[in-house]
């Protein structure tokens, strides 16, 4: 056991993976010498070369392009885009081949490729480098999306991703990148993906949410406490396949539904949760269900990003209207 | 500078080029021609060593491609095929550039390679069901190291390349060839795919077929540089241009690709300047956007008369032969064709099976809901 930041339990997966399997292959953009942005891949190139870790010309979609050559080919990619924005120029990748190989050849053609970048607002930087557009992710047929909210999970579901034979796209909260710390286990352990898990187990009402929005919660949770408000929280880990299961039979017993994330409202994650709820535990509902979300608008530059991303306060304020619904 | 940073550059030592590269260095403005329109040969110099046997059996893939190319054409008028994109004229091209490639090597199409699909053993039956909507017309015999026809445009280059990378990781001697337009070469996946390729040296050939249209945008305003050949040069590699309707011309060009490519120098663009005779799909009416004087030039210089008038010279051909061939072709094509159109349509488990490896409760709900319905109209 060592007590990790996210960041350092990412790196411990991909380390392990790498001594585990030589079809598994690190690259992206500043992955090598520099050990990435966010420093996720530091020292690895040192421990396990250049032909196992290495720098790509600047062009996200050959990142993705090649690692799909690649996995045809029987390697295990592992890629890095440096910043959420900068997946775009991939989206033609991601959509058209990544997602649709194993599809488009009746299984002749796995892609056991994982793409991860950081993800969501909070760490006052460049424009494009804020978004959190993972329902966009979810709403592509054939792509896993999957996001930690702990170190524990990150890791345990980072090996999971790369051991997976379908593309696992692995959304990394930066606000948490070295916000949490925790003890994770220094072996190989897996999470699995599609699973949710209840983090806190209450009566009163269910909270949805994921990554760097699961502490904001967990603050939020302590508050509405003190009124009598018994709240069970899940941490969704996995945003497709979705865990209907596990949010379904939670608001059977709460009858109160709320969900929470930083990306856009429109299209979002609540609404799909929302809707999967409102067709299978209707008649267990007590009050309408809510969601808190990002604006449907471009996220702030720094100077105004404390508008677009909520603090505690304002979670606790609308559990108190679910409740009070 | 790392040890791991020197072993990654080792290779990075400018290549040496062959003889044939350096004599056609883009930059020089010449294009590689063995046989002219006559089928003559005018580049004697450059004629690949080829035996009879091999030089009849590419003709015959040549006839192949193109009776079961026209059949094709024909079934689609007939409403039996779904849009097809015509391979009419680039028959030299396919045939010749494929054929010079081993069993393990790989192959990276876009959408108008039949006669390169038949010569790496893809069935045209498959070929058949691919273009009569089953995804089944994707999936070919073990072994076949061809990736399935890709429609977007030049993405397909980079899949290529990640091949390409794989291969010098595992150390092998294997080359890749990937297929695209002109049009695909405007495309950023096409830059970035020829970056890669000459910074890591993966053994990529980049074939272009330079037919002259992007459906109805021609070469002229695709790119205002001379050739595309020449674009080779920016990225650090040989580029040749070839005349693609010229079938010793593609095999010597590609030949040489490949050998350089296996002897880890790095990646080829292969420009072959041909002619789509047909429609850019069964969808599309060339009319609109070409002059029929400039269709006739191009009958002229139709790849198969010239290769038939050159065997015809070396007394490899005859009209005896043209027949039997042709009828030998017809009868493949229809055998096959017939085969493809004994499939069925995918079951409700089909379309849901293989999005992922195993399925989620999401498609297993949406799958249920389905099979309900169908059951329900089933006892209408």
């Amino acid at each position: 056991m060592a007590v990790m930041t996210l960041v350092q339990a990412v790196k411990s997966a991909l380390d392990l993976k790498l001594a585990d399997d030589e079809n598994v292959i690190v690259f992206g953009e500043d992955v090598g010498v520099g050990g990435g942005v966010f420093r996720a891949t530091e020292g690895l190139q040192k421990k396990y070369g250049a032909k196992r870790v290495f720098d790509t010309p600047l062009a996200e979609s050959s990142i993705v392009g090649a690692a799909v050559g690649m996995a045809i080919a029987g390697l295990r990619p592992v890629v890095e885009i440096q910043f959420d924005g900068f997946m775009h120029p991939a989206f033609n990748q991601l959509v058209s081949h990544l997602a649709r190989f194993r599809y488009r050849t009746r299984g002749e053609r796995p892609m056991p490729v994982v793409v991860r970048f950081p993800n969501g607002d909070g760490v006052r930087a460049l424009e494009l480098h804020s978004d959190s557009l993972e329902a966009v992710y979810g709403h592509v047929p054939g792509l896993k999306v999957v996001m930690p909210s702990t170190p524990y999970d990150a890791k345990g579901l980072l090996i999971s991703a790369i051991e997976e034979n379908d593309p696992v796209l692995f959304l990394e909260p930066k606000r948490i990148y070295r916000a949490v710390k925790q003890d994770v286990p220094d072996g190989l352990y897996r999470i699995p993906i599609g699973k949710a898990r209840v983090l806190q187990e209450g009566t009163n009402v269910t909270l949805v949410a994921y990554g760097a929005m699961i502490r904001v919660c967990q603050q939020a949770i302590l508050e509405a406490k003190k009124d009598g408000i018994s709240v069970e929280l899940i941490d969704l880990r996995t945003i497709y396949p979705l865990d209907t299961a596990t949010i379904v039979e939670s608001v059977k017993k709460t009858g109160r539904l709320m969900v929470v994330h930083e990306s856009p409202r429109s299209f979002g994650v609540a609404a799909e949760i929302i809707a999967r709820v409102n067709e299978q535990a209707f008649y267990y509902l007590e009050s309408p269900p809510r969601r808190l979300t990002g604006n449907d608008t471009i996220p702030p530059l720094p100077k105004s990003e404390d508008l677009y991303f909520f603090p505690p306060e304002r979670v606790y304020y609308e559990l108190k209207r679910a409740f009070e619904a | 500078m790392t040890a791991e940073q020197k072993t990654a550059t080792r290779r990075s030592a400018k290549p040496s080029t062959g003889s044939l590269f350096e004599a056609f260095d883009p930059l020089r403005g010449r294009r590689l021609e063995i046989l002219d329109e006559n089928g003559k040969v005018v580049g004697g110099e450059w004629m690949p060593e080829l035996s009879d046997e091999k030089l009849l059996h590419a003709y015959k893939m040549m006839l192949l491609a193109r009776v079961a190319d026209l059949k094709a054409v024909s079934l689609q008028r007939q409403g039996r095929l779904y849009t097809l994109p015509p391979s009419l004229g680039q028959e030299a091209c396919a045939v010749g550039s494929a054929i010079t490639l081993e069993k393990e090597d790989w192959m990276v199409p876009a959408y108008r390679e039949l006669g390169a699909w038949l010569v790496r053993g893809v069935p045209l039956s498959r070929v058949y069901l691919y273009f009569a909507g089953s995804e089944y017309g994707n999936v070919y015999p073990p072994g076949v190291r061809v990736l399935p026809t890709s429609v977007p445009i030049s993405s397909q280059l980079l899949h290529a390349v990640g091949i390409g990378h794989a291969i010098n990781y595992r150390n092998r001697k294997e080359v890749v060839i990937t297929y695209f337009g002109d049009g695909g070469t405007s495309e950023g996946d096409f830059h970035e795919a020829l970056n890669w390729a000459a910074v890591f040296h993966c053994p990529v050939i980049f074939f272009c077929n330079n037919n002259q249209y992007a459906i109805s945008h021609p070469r002229a305003r695709q790119t205002i540089s001379e050739t595309i050949a020449q674009k080779a040069i920016a990225y650090g590699m040989p580029g040749i241009q070839v005349d693609g309707n010229d079938f010793l011309a593609v095999y010597r060009a590609t030949q040489e690709a490949a050998s350089h490519a296996r002897a880890g120098r790095g990646p080829v663009l292969i420009e072959g300047v041909t002619y789509r005779m047909g429609a850019h799909t069964t969808s599309d009416d060339p009319s609109k956007y070409r002059e029929s004087e400039e269709e006739e030039l191009w009958k002229a210089r139709d790849p198969l008369i010239r290769m038939r008038k050159y065997l015809e010279a070396k007394g490899l051909w005859d009209e005896t032969r043209e027949e039997d061939a042709k009828t030998e072709a017809q009868a493949k094509a229809d055998e096959d064709f017939a085969e493809a159109e004994k499939w069925k349509a995918n079951s409700v488990d089909e379309i849901f099976a293989h999005v992922f490896e195993s399925t989620v409760p999401e498609l297993e709900a949406q799958a249920e809901s389905l099979k309900s319905f169908r059951k329900w109209k089933e006892g209408r």
